[in-house]
């Protein structure tokens, strides 16, 4: 392959010695097409982060002002005193995106090869929620998950409340200010995010691949064992990505449907931000969180990302 | 090959593969009607036919994959019809090749072998590549394989399991002619070489007659002919057959004389008369009735009509003149309109060319009447002429 590839790009000046150069401004098209978003993130990340990176180190008040101050103690302090919501942030997000893998997944994969003619309108249904705001969604939440709900008399009636609530998900006959009802707001915020790149990547699959799997000595599970799940893998990666960065920064969920207990390091940056007004602290924060979501995302990514997918 | 074919058992206590009454409909779309078929132990059989003749559904209802709505399928005695594709020792070399894209060539190969739960899988699957002479191919992934390799890796990771059947639907369809040709002696040489029975859809008649020792011709869900290929070239029983394996040229005629059984029937076409063997005839053929008279193109010899004289006696004659013709080498290929038929197709071998054998020239076709073969009438005459579409 190579070789012969090699081969012909040699022999191509000699069939055709004049190359025409392309012209300037022709050379310059791709960057021009680059601009729009160049300046965007610019202006919208970079200069930002930039800023965030110098709040993080300055010391001061608001009355008398910051000034940089290189102090990176800040850091250590934030980290000491928030640590608890860091792990329970992560804790969080990681259930509510493995909830929505759970969920997603058997219904990207009747979407994508059971759905036959009702495939696009089962596609809008996932994206439905959208059309409405993301907050009054969760408010409804509230609603869904209040004390004497139907959803709460019914968990309670089957008991499933005790479990929850052993395992310390809930408490006593409650469902709502505990942590699985943040769990469950981010599932459901999230799980349209995991349901598309999911979708994706098993429409992609070609069908006589199950075939050929069957034909082989292969039963309906072990075919999705061997094929079918190992050629989603980067749905199931962008997914999960798309589900767990985002989850671990929400706030919105743990503020309406939480409790104190169950506050998020999202919150935490929220309040140093608007209500206790000690930036370098909130930036501090936001500069771990960012730090350990993508430590994890590299090492999850280099886990997942070995078997060279196609 | 050999002694693993013998320790694994696969292939010895087979037997033949039976379909009895299949047929498969999708709604009001028969695409295949109740078809009886015996594929015998150990051969190469080929389902030919173009597409859409439902030759690939029958394939199909050999693996499994699809469930026919009437009818029994055998594999020896076995009654596998509600078998599903993964418990049946049958497997498929499918048209795309369907390659698995994640794994590499020697876990494509050896997938089979595990999901039957063997382990130690090196030994069979280098034995594998180096029948279809991949060794050095051993650890790429399948899309760094050209088409031909990709077809080669197909056929191991079904042979590998020396099942009782091996299913080729179309495997040489998305190669190059060069290529085509190379491969179908390649796999004639292995299936001789294993001794499994091969079940081979295509649409390419050369190909069917190249490797197969028995070819079911299909047309609209039927199977219109069975035999071996010298038998259905030479002797088609329907127009389709006549036309779709090589080329015939069909004459509408008029039957003058029949004579007893086995003697030759006499006909009229356009004003002249011609033999047909009784026995090559076949439907009842009454004077007075019609009946297509066939023959093929390299049957025939062309002579100018200026040397009609001396053609020998008892010849099958057909007067015309000459519409075109082109060289291609070996022969030449006349297309002549006569009384009796329009564009006629006479194949010439370059021994001597006659310099008089040009378009316009008046000739006289002329023939061994023992070439000569006849259909029913009823027919379509053009039915399995390729079309430009088809030949694609």
């Amino acid at each position: 392959m190579t070789t012969s590839t090699l081969q012909k790009e040699e022999a191509a000046p000699v069939e055709e010695p004049v190359l025409r150069k392309p012209s300037t401004r022709k050379r310059l098209v791709p960057y021009w097409l680059l601009l729009p978003g160049i300046i965007w993130l610019l202006v919208f990340f970079a200069l930002p982060l930039v800023y965030q990176a110098s709040t993080s180190v300055q010391t001061g008040s608001l009355e008398a002002g910051f000034q940089v101050t290189w102090h990176f103690q800040t850091y250590w302090d934030a980290f000491q005193e928030y640590w608890p919501q860091f792990v329970r942030s992560l804790l969080y997000a990681g259930t509510a995106t493995l909830l929505c893998l759970l969920l997603g997944y058997p219904l990207a994969y009747l979407i994508a090869f059971k759905a036959g003619r009702w495939r696009n309108l089962l596609l809008v249904l996932v994206i439905a929620p959208f059309f409405t705001s993301f907050l009054i969604r969760t408010l409804a939440w509230k609603t869904i998950l209040a004390d004497d709900s139907l959803v709460v008399d019914a968990l309670n009636a089957l008991h499933v409340l005790d479990v929850t609530s052993w395992i310390g998900w809930t408490e006593g006959d409650r469902v709502l200010a505990t942590p699985m009802a943040v769990v469950c707001g981010l599932t459901y915020n999230f799980l349209p995010f995991m349901i598309l790149p999911l979708y994706t990547s098993l429409e992609r699959i070609d069908g006589r691949l199950h075939e050929a799997a069957q034909d082989l000595y292969a039963s309906p599970a072990t075919t999705f064992r061997k094929v079918t799940f190992p050629l989603s893998m980067p749905g199931v990666v962008s997914g999960t990505l798309l589900t767990f960065i985002p989850a671990s920064g929400d706030y919105v969920n743990a503020e309406l449907l939480g409790s104190t207990d169950t506050k998020m390091v999202g919150n935490v940056i929220q309040s140093q931000f608007l209500r206790v007004l000690d930036y370098p602290t909130a930036a501090a924060l936001s500069f771990i969180l960012m730090a350990i979501v993508l430590i994890m995302v590299t090492v999850y990514i280099r886990r997942a990302g070995t078997e060279d997918l196609v | 090959m050999t002694d693993k074919t013998a320790h694994t058992g696969k292939t010895t206590g087979g037997g033949d593969v039976r379909l009895t009454g299949i047929s498969k409909s999708y709604g009001s779309f028969t695409a295949v009607h109740p078809l009886d078929l015996t594929v015998p132990q150990g051969s190469f059989f080929a389902l030919l036919g173009a597409s859409g003749c439902g030759k690939t559904t029958t394939l199909r209802m050999i693996a499994g994959l699809e469930d026919p709505s009437t009818g029994t399928v055998f594999l020896g005695d076995k009654d596998v019809t509600d078998l599903p594709p993964y418990k049946r020792p049958v497997n498929t070399v499918f048209q795309s090749y369907a390659l698995f894209p994640h794994m590499d060539i020697t876990e494509n190969i050896a997938f089979g072998l595990r999901r039957r739960g063997i382990k130690s899988v090196k030994k069979q699957v280098d034995d594998m590549l180096e029948l279809v002479q991949l060794g050095d191919k051993a650890r790429h992934k399948p899309h760094q394989l050209s088409g031909g390799q990709q077809q080669r890796v197909a056929v191991a990771r079904a042979l590998i399991n020396h099942p009782q059947v091996l299913l080729l639907d179309e495997p040489l369809g998305a190669l190059d002619l060069k290529l085509r040709r190379q491969m179908q002696l390649e796999l004639k040489r292995i299936q001789t070489e294993v001794g499994i029975t091969f079940v081979h859809v295509t649409h390419d008649q050369e190909e069917a007659m190249t490797m197969a020792d028995q070819v079911a011709v299909m047309n609209g869900g039927r199977v219109e002919q069975l035999g071996a290929p010298a038998d259905l070239y030479e002797n088609p029983q329907t127009t389709f057959v006549a036309n779709f394996l090589g080329t015939s040229n069909l004459i509408e005629a008029e039957v003058l004389e029949t004579g007893p059984t086995s003697a030759d029937v006499l006909v009229t076409a356009g004003g002249g008369k011609l033999r047909v063997p009784g026995d090559r005839c076949t439907s009842a053929v009454r004077q007075g009735g019609k009946v297509l008279v066939g023959v093929r193109p390299e049957k025939i010899s062309l002579a100018h009509a200026d040397d009609a004289g001396s053609i020998a006696d008892g010849r099958n004659r057909v007067t015309g003149r000459i519409a075109d013709s082109s060289f291609i080498g070996v022969s030449t290929q006349y297309v002549v309109n006569s009384p009796a038929g329009a564009e006629l197709q006479v194949y010439e071998q370059n021994i001597e060319r006659d310099a008089r054998l040009r378009p316009g020239a008046e000739v006289v076709l002329h023939w061994n009447p023992a070439h000569t073969f006849g259909l029913d009438a009823a027919q379509d005459i053009d039915a399995g002429v390729e079309t430009v579409e088809d030949a694609g």
